[in-house]
């Protein structure tokens, strides 16, 4: 019975260890923001959550294991958040290579928002489009 | 046994350097706060890994810090950000990235 829980453990392990090495190849091998953002967060979810149910089935004991599953729900909880955040600065910002978008549904005309980019700092002045250069 | 932890730590250092080589070359800010990221996220699975290894509790807690303070770390950092970043004004998506002087250092323009 231990030596079939360690197996499952082990393959668990190798599987989370794996998809980190695969989020850090996509970080380096993608072309802009919001793709490596795509692979920076949801291989690297599924490997922390393969990593911690290893251990969580290595360690013996419920307290351990019921931490472990409060690390994993922070990770489910936060990746979303901060992904969301970080490509909607880098949607706002341009920092988007847009001719490798094949759908850009924001760019239709109702979404175009110019006074309200949002994500200025509070004590920046304010900045109207009217005054802005055409660009 | 050892070799599994070996591959293990194999995998898990493999990711985080090549987190960290997109940490160097990244162009904008944005990919380093990403690439930040992901290299804590990245630590806290090799935490787990040694923590199931030698099954030894201590470590536990230390998880449950770091990967709440990932999250802290890169929202706070993609809100500050927003708001220094230079627009495109080209449109075709080419990134303008910081004003002159942090991008003057990497020789991009």
């Amino acid at each position: 019975m231990t030596a079939l829980a360690d197996v499952v453990a082990f393959a668990c392990l190798l599987a989370g260890a794996l998809l980190c090495l695969t989020a850090g190849l996509g970080l380096v091998r993608f072309p802009d923001v919001l793709s490596r953002m795509h692979a920076g967060t949801k291989p690297q979810v599924l490997g922390v959550l393969l990593v911690m149910v290893g251990a969580a089935i290595r360690l013996d004991g419920w307290a351990n294991a019921w931490m472990l599953l409060l690390v994993a729900a922070f990770q489910l909880l936060t990746a979303p958040v901060s992904a969301h955040l970080i490509s909607r600065v880098a949607y706002r910002r341009r920092h988007v290579r847009r001719d490798l978008l094949l759908v850009d549904e924001l760019g239709t005309p109702g979404h175009q928002d110019d006074a309200h980019r949002g994500d200025e700092p509070g004590d920046a002045p304010p900045e109207h489009p009217a005054v802005r250069p055409a660009g | 046994m050892t070799v599994v932890g070996a591959v293990l730590y194999a995998l898990i250092g493999g990711g985080a350097l090549l987190c960290l080589v997109r940490l160097v070359r990244g162009p904008s800010l944005l990919d380093r706060v990403v690439a930040t990221d992901t290299l804590l996220v990245i630590i806290s699975a090799g935490l787990a890994v040694h923590v199931a290894l030698v099954r030894d509790p201590t470590l536990v807690p230390v998880l449950v810090v770091v990967s709440l303070l990932a999250f802290v770390g890169s929202v706070s950092v993609a809100r500050y950000v927003g708001g220094m970043l230079l627009r495109s004004r080209t449109g075709d998506g080419r990134d303008l990235g910081l004003p002159v002087a942090a991008e003057v250092e990497e020789g991009r323009s």
